[in-house]
């Protein structure tokens, strides 16, 4: 095989990737800059702390908030538990020609390609119609915990198998039991890719609007339990912006705080990984 | 290597535990895998109305797409829109493939370890921009950038460039962890041969990391086709078999999303029917990967 | 044990966030608590008038502190058939009901009217009907033919089944076929986007909220229809010819709580709400 191998192409390559780097660092920068110029005016702490008024034109999005972060606490609870289960399934424990294992992976490849507005029409259905939870936090997250699966899923298996047989010898020869090995070795060792998987999870649902018009509503009141409807705020970015003349300014200022929560939530979750595996994450 | 196998070579009973743990986890497995069972199962349970009194095969040989006259006035042809599906993600991953592929390569390979990070943390943000502000986004500042060159602005292009932003960190993202797991061994060696830093990448690295990247280019297939309500922003929902990139084109998932609200009877069942046809289009590809000799599971 | 750690502090933080909303801003609690209404009302349907009836409810609320009202969209089709069912006490819609509709009873709290829009830039000042129905059923498709500059149209339309574009059709006598649109559009505020964007574009929005627009200083016009000005003056005064209403509407008997807020919607003492929405109030 004929590889590349001159000083020429090297740097030819190299320019190559660094423009390419730049120009998407270029656009990201594109898009913010505009959410910043069109929608600082409206941040303040009232914004983030008090509620709607006048549809959303005045007043904040404290509510709104709180629906977001319950709805995503709902999808992790439930979608981390059986996404680790299920990776650990898939890279430990079944056969990769095994049926269960084939069936389960060709199953979750197919999931990850539904279409949001599909989840949001089949949460209704599932969750809100026949399990009777109506419109609810509870419904949307449950909707949302289905959404990130395969993305939690993959990216644990990843970590998993990146860890290098040596450990499970070792684990082996010392006579630990599976479940020892899994708990005190492997997952340890994995956590990197579920950090990833995690991270990504995380901004896939917060970003999401069509599936959970249906399932967690539009109501924009404190909710109170999670079988209240609750907005959130991807979905009141879009009422503000399509639907409310004169709403895009908060429309804009409701997307940097999406923005600035993702943010927060990518450091919280990389320092609590990292202080209690005392720094092995490396980059 | 698995566990399952250590177990084998070490010749000790599975203590209690470990079979507790087996089975709960083969329960979470079955719940994970179960979910699309039922997802297919509720569309073809909405779209059955429609299958069955507009039939199959006029939801492409129908003149045109009009579906509110009832079953037999209405005009169900899906053909533009499934077309118009199929292109805007082809053209997007077009794009953001080598792209993506291009930024993991520049945050393993080329850049200083800071710029890494930065550009590793720009890319997850990227990932967190909801549709709805790229779709607004595309709106009041790409649509109209086109619109210069050649109008409506809202159009095919719109769409490919928009869904390429958007699904261009996912194969950044996932490439770049492929990348990262491919053993040190494998790149010292390369070094060792004497090649260069873009033969020890087209050599070594990506070789090695292929199973992932093309993990992460299905992954990003799979989320443009389902991609949603950036799409009814930007791409001009015109029901048409485009003649150029500049032509409005309708997706069948915005089709799903601007009329279900409005659509009653045959018409909603009609918009199932759409819905089965995405699963399909998925089961499709990934039934393909199977065939290519890797499950996105499995790198 | 560190994994189990990460998630027990995501639950405790969810526990935390539940517990919240019980010291976050309540009701201001004082009102009359004598008049005893009390219970749940659930409507759903319309996007165009969930804002308004949002508006509507957190003010009801405010007079009986042991209701709660939820509004939910999904658009008027959605909205009758929850109201048929039953899913939905009240449901919304966004235009008047079809003649098959009989076993429903549409309440109207405001009317909406809907005029056609250009680009402030384009020197064509008025269009007649004849010219309207051309540029949108295909046959003209230059804006020299209709007295504009040499440049193709861009004829912004509405997506089928929505009550603006059912108005729409019905004033100029077309059905949904005949329209060849250059781009179609969900929500009034992308046609309003999509014209504003675009010197050569066409298109069709609420009059109040176009007037709004305009009066933020957004590129666009409003065109008269029949020599009548589209403003919410002759909407109101009934002389604008092409307008919509804004419905509650219910099926059977209504509970007391439904028909209380119903007739609160329909009075005079929601007009500020309905005209912040940029519509026109029914009550006097």
């Amino acid at each position: 095989m004929m590889l590349p191998t001159g000083q020429w192409s090297d740097r030819v390559m190299a320019l190559v990737v660094w423009a390419i780097a730049l120009m998407v660092v270029g656009v990201f920068f594109w898009i913010v800059a505009d959410l910043v110029r069109h929608g600082v005016e409206h941040l303040s702490w009232q914004f983030l702390t008090d509620s709607p008024r006048d549809a959303g034109r005045a007043g904040g999005i404290g509510p709104i908030l709180v629906s977001t972060l319950l709805i995503l606490a709902v999808c992790l609870a439930v979608s981390v538990p059986i996404g680790l289960a299920t990776a650990i399934l898939l890279a430990e424990f079944a056969r990769a020609d095994g049926w269960l294992g084939r069936s389960i992976r060709r199953s979750l490849d197919v999931l990850a390609g539904v279409p949001s507005i599909v989840f949001g029409l089949f949460g209704n259905a599932l969750f809100s119609i026949y399990l009777g939870m109506g419109f609810s936090i509870l419904s949307g997250g449950l909707t949302l915990a289905c959404m990130v699966l395969p993305l939690l899923i993959r990216s644990a298996e990843e970590g998993l198998l990146a860890v290098p047989d040596d450990y499970r010898k070792a684990g082996a020869a010392l006579g630990l039991s599976r479940s020892a090995m899994l708990w005190r070795i492997l997952l340890p060792a994995a956590t990197p890719g579920l950090v990833v998987g995690l991270i990504l999870s995380t901004s896939r649902a917060l970003a999401e609007t069509a599936a959970l018009l249906f399932t967690s509503g539009y109501v924009d009141r404190m909710p109170e339990s999670l079988f209240d409807s609750g907005r959130s705020l991807s979905i009141h970015i879009y009422d503000l912006a399509m639907n409310v003349p004169g709403g895009e300014g908060r429309a804009y200022a409701t997307a940097i705080v999406l923005l600035g929560l993702l943010i927060t939530i990518n450091i919280l979750t990389f320092w609590i990984a990292d202080r209690w595996l005392g720094g092995r994450i490396t980059r | 290597m698995l566990l399952n196998n250590c177990e084998q070579s070490v010749s000790r009973r599975p203590s209690g535990t470990d079979r507790w743990l087996e089975r709960i986890l083969r329960l979470a497995g079955i719940l994970a895998g179960a979910i699309v069972v039922l997802i297919v199962l509720f569309l073809v349970i909405e779209a059955w109305p429609a299958l069955q009194t507009v039939g199959l095969t006029r939801f492409f040989s129908d003149p045109s797409w009009h579906p509110a006259g009832g079953p037999e006035q209405g005009r169900f042809n899906l053909t533009p829109m499934l077309v118009g599906t199929l292109l805007a993600t082809a053209g997007a991953i077009a794009v953001a493939a080598p792209l993506g592929v291009a930024c993991a390569l520049f945050t393993r390979f080329y850049a200083p370890r800071r710029i890494g990070q930065v550009h590793h943390r720009v890319l997850e943000l990227l990932a967190g921009i909801p549709s709805v502000v790229y779709g607004f986004w595309g709106l009041v500042v790409l649509a109209p950038l086109i619109a210069k060159l050649q109008p409506p602005g809202q159009s095919l292009l719109a769409a490919i460039v928009i869904l390429a932003i958007m699904i261009l960190p996912t194969v950044a993202l996932l490439s770049e962890a492929a990348l990262r797991s491919v053993p040190q061994a494998h790149l010292q060696a390369a070094h060792a041969m004497g090649f260069s830093r873009l033969g020890v990448i087209f050599g070594a690295a990506l070789p090695a990391a292929r199973g992932g990247i093309v993990t992460a280019v299905l992954l990003a297939t799979g989320r443009a086709i389902g991609e949603t309500m950036a799409l009814l922003m930007v791409a001009g929902n015109v029901v048409q078999v485009p003649h150029s990139v500049f032509d409005p084109v309708r997706t069948m998932t915005a089709n799903i999303a601007l009329e279900l609200g409005y659509a009653m009877d045959h018409h909603r069942s009609a918009l199932f029917v759409s819905g089965l046809m995405l699963m399909l289009m998925i089961i499709v590809l990934v039934g393909l990967s199977e065939w290519m000799g890797r499950s996105w599971s499995r790198g | 044990m560190k994994l189990a750690t990460t998630y027990i502090a995501y639950i405790t933080l969810s526990l935390v966030l539940l517990a919240a909303p019980g010291c976050g801003e309540g009701e201001s609690g004082a009102s009359s608590s004598g008049d005893g209404l009390r219970g749940k009302l659930v409507l759903t349907g319309s996007s165009t008038v969930a804002p308004l009836a949002g508006e509507i409810a957190k003010r009801f609320e405010k007079l009986h502190p042991n209701v709660r009202v939820d509004v939910q969209t999904g658009g008027s089709s959605r909205g009758i058939a929850d109201a048929r069912r039953g899913t939905a006490d009240i449901g919304m819609a966004s235009r008047a009901l079809k003649p098959q509709e009989t076993d429903l009873t549409a309440h109207t709290i405001a009317m909406d009217g809907v005029g056609v829009i250009a680009h402030r830039d384009n020197p064509v000042q008025s269009l007649t009907d004849e010219q309207v129905i051309a540029i949108y059923t295909g046959r003209v498709s230059n804006w020299s033919q209709v007295g504009g500059v040499d440049a193709p149209i861009t004829a912004v339309s509405k997506a089928d089944g929505r009550a603006t574009l059912e108005v729409f059709l019905k004033h100029f006598g077309l059905s949904s076929p005949d329209i060849k649109a250059s781009v179609i559009i969900g929500d009034n505020q992308q046609g309003i986007r999509t014209v504003a964007g675009d010197v050569n574009a066409i298109g069709y929005v609420s009059v109040g909220t176009a007037d709004y627009e305009i009066g933020r200083g957004v590129p666009i016009r409003l065109l008269p229809m029949d020599g009548v000005e589209a403003t919410t003056a002759n909407v109101r005064n009934g002389t604008f010819p092409m307008s919509r209403p804004l419905n509650l509407v219910t099926h059977g008997t209504v509970s007391p709580l439904a028909q209380a807020f119903i007739d609160f919607a329909r009075s005079s003492t929601v007009n500020d709400l309905v005209e912040a929405q940029y519509f026109v109030p029914v009550a006097d």
